[in-house]
């Protein structure tokens, strides 16, 4: 077609010359972009893994590779099933029955989710050990002296492991359970409860079937935090997939052989990718109620009303109150050792890494969200959910999948250098704070896409055809007419990466430069030297700035029945 | 500053479906039109394609003699000086009336955008509510307020997406009209898109009934009601049925009801089998009448009845009676046909326009 502009022709920037060109325009580059960089992480291991540099394939299924993916899978399963367990039983009673304190239990069973895992093992590790005041006091009581006078768990264990963790990731089922469970119109109960089913039944063959794909997918992303763990098993000396990563790189050396545990840890992902992907596809189906009929609570009594409270009361001592009780305790004991120019400096790192990349993953977000908007081809569909699928990637995995390309761009510039000018560059990306930042953004970029997402969803696109046909470009559109809007999804989503990258430890631990410590691998430092006291001001650190976004979170519960989702911290 | 506009064989098609496909049509200046169809039909995507958000895969679209979208040349939406009014509004929920209104004038001086802000909000009578914010305004008056902005850079062409639908039946026809007269007044041309009739007959000059992605008939509303183009028309627009019969002559059918004569608009020849569109205002109540057939279903309209009549051949007719004819479901009605336009379609054929 050769149709010519009549008019304004002179005014050549208001014509793009072709479709193509139009379609290409930077929005969608840059999400492909985006997607890419995301994508290269995986594309690294699955290639080094192919083409070690050193075969150790051989080596590892013949030796340790067994153990680990056993330790793995048992961690996993143990897991599942306890987050399974605390997080539906207490959704189940706070959105089913009228107890004491319920309404509190709302928000309270959300806060053990401020505390990684690895500050709660090192707290219930003090606590329960040998040395520890439990065990003293046990001895106090029946006069022993001695470990084989009498028989006591051992925390630093399997079970122990499992416990701890299940502690503090069942939040994510409850959550989700929970939202399911509100979200059924109580007509379907009602039904069930009309053909003769009690109310244990009707939970049974209703509620539980119905909540199943939103508690897949609490279970699936608890599951995601369990693969991600280094500080616990480290502490605990459980071999797991993670735990030999770590061996093989930092103790052997074998990046070939990391990357060769990380596509064994890759095929983990997919299967929680794909256990929250079907979790997701079927609650859009199973929670389409047309007519919603709010739930009344039945008002426990007697012995079932403290059942309930006391149910929904263990999980929120022990995986709150208790450890931070302990800290409290510690991060004053010890507070003149630990206040010192040292941790001020830790402090400093973990929040300019933080904030850091906390901004550019709202940067990012807002460019992939906004070219979805203006693109809703499959192509920038896709770019779009490959740049948010990090989350479901362990930090250690991704610290070897961002070195490997990072490295080999270093030496190509290195040895350039060399050759042309006599010196050597050194590592420009590799030994800095970019590869860190780097991971943290991949890492968490799918909470700034979610958030951003869905603050953007609640703005109609007839604004954006407002703003357009009123004259102003689709940069301007986003300024003037979208951010704005966006303030509270954006500032949501800031916060939330930022407190994770401060949590942030496995993938910090292999990627810092050489003397750079943040408050985790601090922490992580002084535990693994069994100083827990000195530890301690650090730990309450993370954990109280963990608390901020579930502050958040709990006013979004307390404010309306429904949950908004999309608001769901770590997701 | 007003503009004709001419949509030329346009096709449009979403990820791999088919949404317009071969639309025409064209305006002068200062015309009303409006795209009419049920929801599915395309025509929010030719609105889309005119406003160039919707790439085109065949066909042109003109503004003012000069092409804004081809397969080949895309003016960007910024870049098309048209205003744009939808179901929702689309305030900027973060900015006061004013400087909703003042969004598009940003190439003008302060000075001037204050002056246009006024006069605007004067016409469309918001001018004291310029510092509220939208959420404290009623349904009308936000798309009053929404009017007012895409008119306040005086576009070349004002594009309207369901802008009534929103509203409630009592005001949107009071507002239909109310931006009827102050689109005259100003001379914008204008097309609206809505699946309601009446918006549609309220509003415009001419009528676009979509069918499928194309446009079936472009036309008067007169001539839509009484002279439908296709069966799809006669049958979106207004009520009736369809009464077998037979060309009798250049300007008589015969049925069962006798042979009527009226204007005959046909190309077929005399004794061609065809169907024969009955309006319920062509079956007249009348006591006195030789015809009468049985009442099988009536609904209440208030100021009147609409009986559906069984016919003795087993055949049906719509009435539209005053309602204080009050008969019962079952009595017999007489009644006398008085078919002005004499609208045919040959039987059993393909459900064609006329051309």
């Amino acid at each position: 077609m050769n149709y010519s502009v009549v008019g304004e022709a002179a005014d050549t920037s208001i014509l793009n010359k072709s479709n193509l060109i139009k379609s290409a325009d930077s929005w969608r580059i840059g999400t492909f972009a985006i997607a890419l960089v995301a994508l290269l992480p995986v594309l690294a291991i699955l290639w080094l893994a192919v083409f070690p540099t050193e075969n150790i394939w051989p080596h590892l299924i013949s030796t340790s590779l067994p153990r680990y993916l056993q330790n793995t899978i048992l961690l996993m399963l143990g897991v599942g099933v306890s987050v399974f367990l605390t997080g539906v039983s207490t959704a189940y009673f706070v959105s089913h029955y009228e107890f004491p304190l319920r309404k509190y239990f709302e928000w309270l069973l959300l806060l053990p989710l401020a505390f990684p895992a690895y500050v709660i093992a090192y707290m219930y590790t003090d606590l329960l050990e040998f040395a520890g005041p439990i065990q003293h006091s046990v001895r106090e009581l029946f006069g022993w002296q001695l470990a084989s006078d009498y028989w006591f768990p051992n925390v630093r264990s399997m079970g122990g492991a499992i416990m701890l963790m299940g502690l503090v990731l069942y939040p994510y089922v409850y959550l989700m359970a929970r939202a399911s469970f509100i979200e059924q119109s109580s007509y379907l109960s009602d039904v069930s409860r009309l053909m003769g089913r009690n109310q244990f039944k009707t939970f049974m063959f209703v509620s539980l079937p119905i909540a199943r794909p939103a508690i897949a997918i609490g279970v699936a992303l608890a599951l995601m935090e369990t693969l991600n763990d280094f500080g616990t098993v480290d502490f605990f000396s459980i071999h797991t997939l993670t735990a030999g990563l770590y061996d093989v790189w930092l103790n052997m050396g074998n990046l070939g052989g990391a990357a060769q545990i990380a596509s064994v840890m890759l095929f983990f992902v997919i299967i929680l990718l794909a256990l929250e992907f079907a979790g997701r596809r079927r609650s859009r189906f199973y929670q389409s109620a047309t007519r919603y009929m709010r739930k009344q609570r039945i008002s426990l009594q007697g012995k079932y009303k403290w059942l309930a409270f006391i149910i929904c009361a263990a999980p929120v001592l022990f995986g709150f109150v208790v450890p931070l009780a302990m800290l409290l305790n510690y991060a004053i004991r010890y507070f003149e050792q630990s206040w010192n120019p040292g941790f001020r400096s830790y402090t400093f790192n973990s929040i300019f890494v933080s904030v850091c990349a906390a901004l550019i993953c709202i940067s990012l977000a807002v460019m992939v969200c906004y070219a979805r908007r203006l693109h809703k081809d499959t192509m920038t569909g896709i770019a779009a959910r490959i740049a948010s699928l990090g989350y479901a990637m362990p930090g250690a995995v991704l610290a070897v999948g961002v070195v490997i390309p990072l490295a080999s761009f270093d030496n190509a510039v290195d040895s350039f250098f060399r050759q042309h000018f006599g010196f050597s560059s050194g590592l420009l990306l590799t030994g800095t704070t970019f590869a860190l930042i780097m991971t943290y953004t991949i890492r968490f970029m799918a909470i700034s896409i979610g958030s951003v997402e869905s603050s953007m969803s609640k703005i109609s696109e007839s604004v954006d055809m407002a703003a357009r046909t009123l004259g102003h470009p689709t940069f301007r559109t986003l300024r003037l007419f979208h951010l704005p809007l966006l303030k509270g999804g954006i500032l949501t989503a800031a916060l939330i990466v930022f407190v994770d990258c401060m949590k942030e430890l496995p993938a910090t631990l292999l990627l810092r430069p050489f003397n750079f410590d943040t408050l985790a691998t601090h922490v992580y430092q002084f535990a693994s030297d069994e100083m827990i006291g000195q530890s301690a001001l650090g730990s309450l650190v993370i954990v109280l700035s963990g608390l901020l976004p579930i502050i958040l979170l709990s006013r979004t519960i307390s404010d309306t029945q429904q949950l908004d989702l999309d608001n769901f911290p770590d997701k | 500053m007003s503009a004709p506009l001419k949509v030329d064989r346009i096709s449009c098609r979403y990820e791999n479906e088919s949404a317009v496909n071969h639309a025409s049509f064209e305006m002068a200046s200062g015309d009303l039109a409006c795209l009419l169809g049920p929801s599915g039909c395309g025509k929010t995507t030719v609105l889309r394609a005119i406003a160039g958000f919707q790439p085109l895969i065949q066909g042109a679209i003109y503004l003012d003699g000069r092409c804004i979208s081809s397969t080949s040349t895309v003016v960007a939406p910024e870049h098309r000086n048209m205003g744009m009014v939808f179901q929702d509004h689309a305030l900027f929920p973060h900015m006061t009336v004013g400087r909703n209104v003042s969004a598009g004038l940003f190439r003008h001086s302060a000075a001037d955008a204050r002056r246009i802000v006024g006069e605007m909000l004067e016409r469309v009578r918001l001018g004291d509510k310029i510092n509220k914010y939208p959420h404290e305004l009623s349904g009308g008056q936000q798309q009053r307020v929404a009017l007012a902005r895409a008119l306040a850079p005086s576009p070349g062409l004002l594009l309207m997406d369901e802008p009534f639908s929103n509203l409630d039946v009592d005001l949107r026809e009071r507002l239909g009209q109310e931006v009827r007269e102050l689109l005259k007044d100003i001379g914008t041309t204008c097309v609206l898109v809505t699946h309601d009739q009446q918006d549609a007959f309220t509003f415009s000059d001419k009528v676009g009934v979509m069918r499928d992605g194309h446009i079936e008939q472009w036309d008067q509303p007169y001539n839509l009601y009484h002279e439908p183009a296709s069966v799809f028309v006669a049958n979106f627009v207004g009520d009736g049925v369809f009464l077998d019969g037979t060309i009798a002559s250049s300007s008589e059918v015969k049925t069962e009801l006798g042979l009527h004569s009226g204007d005959l608009v046909t190309d077929l020849p005399v004794g061609t089998q065809v169907d024969l569109l009955v309006r319920p205002d062509d079956v007249i109540h009348d006591d006195n009448s030789s015809q009468s057939a049985k009442i099988l279903k009536r609904s209440f309209r208030g100021e009147s009845y609409l009986y559906t009549l069984l016919l003795p051949s087993g055949g049906k007719v719509l009435s539209l009676v005053p309602s204080h004819h009050d008969h019962a479901i079952g009595e017999d009605l007489g009644i006398r046909m008085e078919i002005d336009h004499l609208i045919v379609y040959p039987k059993d054929g393909p459900t064609c326009p006329l051309d």
